[in-house]
């Protein structure tokens, strides 16, 4: 083992700590950053929330530093503020996130502040509204981002209403406009805990004393209310193609979202299928689809393909920005490039690049508190291991072109797959494709 | 903090290294003191264009050849083009720097500019632009510094005028090119894990043989002093309307420039977290209802510039009550001064997110590189200093001096009804 991979993070050098209300804390030491970085999680994501509330879990975690039993808002905001530190939370599908970061000598501050905000909000009802307007405003300028409304549509149509995919972590203006501050308050209450929470400590700070605040600050933690945690359902691939076209006035150019169930972070041809993933749309100047539809054929300044893998059937997507006169023939290439991958073994020489590349890439994500933050909250939170970063290499040089080409036919079918296009008005060329399904 | 030195070659370039041993990772920068700041109209977009031009390879390293190889190596290669300048970087594992600078050194001389790639690229890049006007803020930002600046090259965004990006052709880029890619126009920037000595030594092995030419004329056309404030109203089709108040401030080498910014961090509580609430502006504006949001933009530059402030207005909220609340609340800085807390908060602030800005190497290497194109070599190292010696009385002096209606331009962006667009 060299020197640097000894140095990366692995079970020799993070601290794990299981406390007694569920919660566990990793903690990593890296002295040469003045900062510390804290990343958490708690399952109390969108899946948690009903379809007619859609966007409450989200607003929850935005409304969890409005107000707190301790403290009001300017209170809170200020005690970060004057010490130049960040604190925020988000909501995801399956989790609420939590960011923080402060220089060192500031982790107790920003640790009590976490710890209060995630235990005794308050959501006060002056903040509430004034989020809910927020939000309001960011949704109704969303709906003239073509990029969104391309995502979202393609989203809605590669998942059942019945799936929590179906719906944005953002809710609709409907949907916003419903949420009561009841919701907000019953929410936390039943799902916000310490139990199954990740809490992962990086930067210029000794283990002990990171340990020693965590147990005052969130060792008492209790929730027994907080329900049990909640999955995805895995669903079967559409059955033909499905085209979406979405309207927005006033654009210029054309979004193109095309999108096929992609695999979860834990499925075990997760990574070939990110191997096949970068040589579709990643690896060089994006991939094939970037050589072919940007470089040769000059339709677009990006189009790239990208997996989610994160705890369910997450999208495996491929996006693209053209001319409205361009759309068919970038949608064509780019099925083309999908053809080729699903029915012919990538060659000896791609394999070989990719490999390199996945491995030689790691140095430059554990440059940074934050990248070392999620690859240790990865680690824990799919249940890799805290060897995964060290086996890494391994891993990736297992893979051969079968498997490449096993995970890209096990995902993605050229013939099957959701294309949603957001845009100007289309010509009647491309109006065929409105709302149909094809086979 | 590590000692940064500074070197310059027989044929004009300037080397900036800094050694960092934290992870074995290099970043080497190469920037080019020329951007959209000196386009003539007719040529507006062509520096970013060339840009794009420079991945399109050299008879030695081949279009798609460094994709690969940096791809293949693990590291990160981009580059972006600025009013000011160009740059260009590679991040790499220490071990595999070499090949990095040595193509930067191959296109500094060496680039094709094939006429087949150029018409490709031109559509590439004319999607980009597109790409761009579908946000509306774009439309917003192109009008309010096409009325800032009449004469001077800020006037144009950089992407450039759709008229010229369809009219250029390949010689006007090659032109650009070989007129402004030359080492004395040109700083290289090494930050990371290496011995300086040795880098030094290899840097110029790689450049020294690069012809030497004088640093080019560079195209700069002095704006005039405005006469009067400017107004601005765009219409988009949409729902979301912007409220954007610009005021002229210096260049970043100006004493004035850093007490600015210590005035900025009050207003809007930009440069400290990345959602500062308890500045003046969000407590005004957003807290009251008016906004969703606020933020404010005051970028170093080589020529005097624009602080902006930019208001996402709520529904059923209009620009003028924006515009009454904002002017407000810069009357009272004027009047009243900053509070003591509100120093020492921008202090701690500036120095946090400096302490966040530099952990990696790429974004030093960017800090140092950015100065020595703004003529402004200290600019990195005595940052915080510079920063922690501004006052209360400083602040108030300088908001007195330059957020002045005769230096102000003001642009609204109003919603229009969608339906009508359907007609």
């Amino acid at each position: 083992m060299s020197a640097y991979t000894a140095s990366i993070p692995n079970a020799g050098n993070i601290n794990r700590v299981e406390f007694d209300n569920g919660l566990v804390l990793l903690v990593y030491e890296n002295r040469a950053v003045e900062s510390v970085n804290i990343t958490a999680s708690i399952h109390a994501g969108s899946i948690y929330e009903r379809p007619e509330r859609s966007g409450l879990a989200s607003l929850v975690s935005s409304a969890l530093l409005t107000g707190t039993q301790q403290r009001n808002f300017d209170e809170i905001h200020a005690s970060l503020e004057s010490i130049g530190a960040e604190l925020s939370m988000r909501g995801h599908i399956h989790k609420l996130g939590l960011f923080g970061k402060a220089l060192a000598e500031d982790l107790r501050p920003l640790l009590e502040t976490a710890s209060e905000a995630l235990s005794y909000p308050t959501f006060p009802a002056e903040h509430v509204e004034r989020l809910r307007g927020e939000r309001l405003t960011w949704l109704q300028y969303s709906s003239f981002d073509t990029r969104y409304r391309a995502s979202k549509a393609m989203r809605q149509a590669l998942y059942p209403a019945s799936h929590p995919y179906h719906y944005g972590t953002y809710g609709d203006e409907e949907t916003i406009a419903a949420v009561s501050q009841a919701d907000l308050s019953t929410f936390h209450a039943n799902h916000v805990g310490p139990d199954g929470m990740i809490l992962v400590i990086v930067g210029h700070v000794d283990t002990e004393d990171a340990l020693r605040l965590v147990r005052e600050t969130l060792g008492d933690w209790r929730n027994p209310e907080q329900a049990e945690v909640a999955r995805a359902d895995f669903l079967d691939a559409p059955g033909a193609t499905e085209r979406q076209t979405v309207f927005v006035p006033g654009k210029t150019q054309c979004d193109i979202s095309m999108g096929a169930l992609g695999p979860a972070r834990a499925a075990p041809d997760y990574l070939a299928a990110q191997i096949a993933n970068s040589v579709l749309g990643e690896f060089g100047m994006m991939g094939r689809i970037g050589k072919s539809v940007r470089e040769e054929q000059g339709l677009a300044y990006y189009a790239y393909s990208h997996l989610g893998g994160g705890h369910g059937p997450d999208p495996w997507i491929v996006s693209a920005g053209v001319n409205p006169d361009n759309v068919e023939q970038a949608i064509d290439s780019i099925l083309w490039e999908v053809e080729r991958l699903v029915s012919e073994a990538v060659a000896d020489e791609d394999l070989a690049d990719n490999q390199s590349y996945f491995t030689g890439r790691l140095p430059l994500r554990l440059e940074s508190n934050e990248g070392i933050s999620s690859q240790i909250h990865a680690m824990e939170s799919y249940n890799l291991g805290l060897n995964y970063l060290a086996e890494y290499k391994d891993m990736i040089f297992r893979i051969s072109k079968d498997d490449v080409l096993n995970a890209a036919q096990h995902y993605l079918d050229p013939k099957n797959m959701v294309i949603a296009v957001a845009g100007p008005q289309p010509d009647a060329s491309t109006a065929r494709n409105t709302q149909t399904r094809e086979k | 903090m590590t000692t940064v030195t500074r070197h310059t070659l027989p044929n004009g370039l300037t080397v900036i290294l800094k050694e960092v041993h934290s992870a074995p990772i290099i970043s080497w920068w190469i920037g080019y003191k020329v951007g959209s700041r000196n386009e003539p109209t007719g040529k507006t977009g062509i520096s970013h264009w060339v840009e794009h031009m420079m991945f399109k390879g050299t008879e030695r390293f081949p279009a798609g050849l460094l994709d690969r190889e940096i791809d293949r190596a693990g590291g990160t290669w981009n580059a972006f083009t600025f009013m000011d300048y160009t740059m260009y970087f590679e991040t790499l594992p220490a071990d595999k720097i070499d090949i990095a600078m040595a193509a930067e050194a191959d296109r500094m001389a060496n680039a094709i500019f094939d006429p087949e790639e150029t018409e490709s690229e031109r559509t590439v890049i004319i999607s980009e632009r597109q790409g761009l006007e579908n946000q509306p803020t774009f439309w917003l930002q192109e009008e309010v510094r096409g009325a800032a600046f009449r004469v001077h090259g800020y006037h144009h965004e950089i992407i450039g005028d759709e008229t010229d990006l369809r009219a250029m052709t390949r010689d006007d880029l090659y032109d650009h090119y070989r007129r402004h890619y030359c080492p004395a126009n040109a700083v290289a920037v090494a930050v990371g894990a290496f011995d300086s000595a040795e880098m030094l030594s290899k840097i110029e092995g790689l450049y020294g043989s690069i012809e030497s030419r004088e640093a080019p004329a560079l195209f700069v056309r002095a704006e005039p002093s405005q006469q009067g404030e400017r107004r601005v109203l765009v219409e988009r089709p949409g729902k979301t309307a912007f409220y954007e108040i610009c005021h002229r401030i210096p260049d970043a080498a100006h004493e004035d420039w850093v007490k600015l910014k210590v005035l900025d961090n009050v207003l809007s509580g930009s440069g400290g977290a990345s959602d500062n609430k308890t500045s003046r502006l969000y407590q005004a504006l957003v807290k009251t209802e008016i906004a969703a949001g606020v933020g404010a933009m005051i970028v170093p530059t080589i020529d005097p510039y624009l602080y902006s402030i930019i208001v996402t207005l709520r529904d059923e909220r209009s620009p003028a009550e924006a515009e009454e609340v904002l002017l407000d609340e810069i009357a009272r800085l004027q009047e009243h001064g900053i509070s003591g807390e509100e120093l020492s908060k921008a202090r701690k602030q500036a120095k946090a997110a400096f302490a966040y800005s530099t952990e990696s190497v790429t974004e030093q290497a960017y800090w140092l590189a950015q100065s020595f194109v703004l003529d402004k070599e200290d600019w990195f190292e005595g940052y915080l200093d510079r920063l922690t010696r501004v006052s209360a009385d400083d602040v108030v002096d300088v908001a007195n001096r330059y957020l002045v209606p005769k230096g102000r331009v003001v642009g609204i962006l109003q919603p229009t009804d969608p339906e009508a667009e359907r007609e």
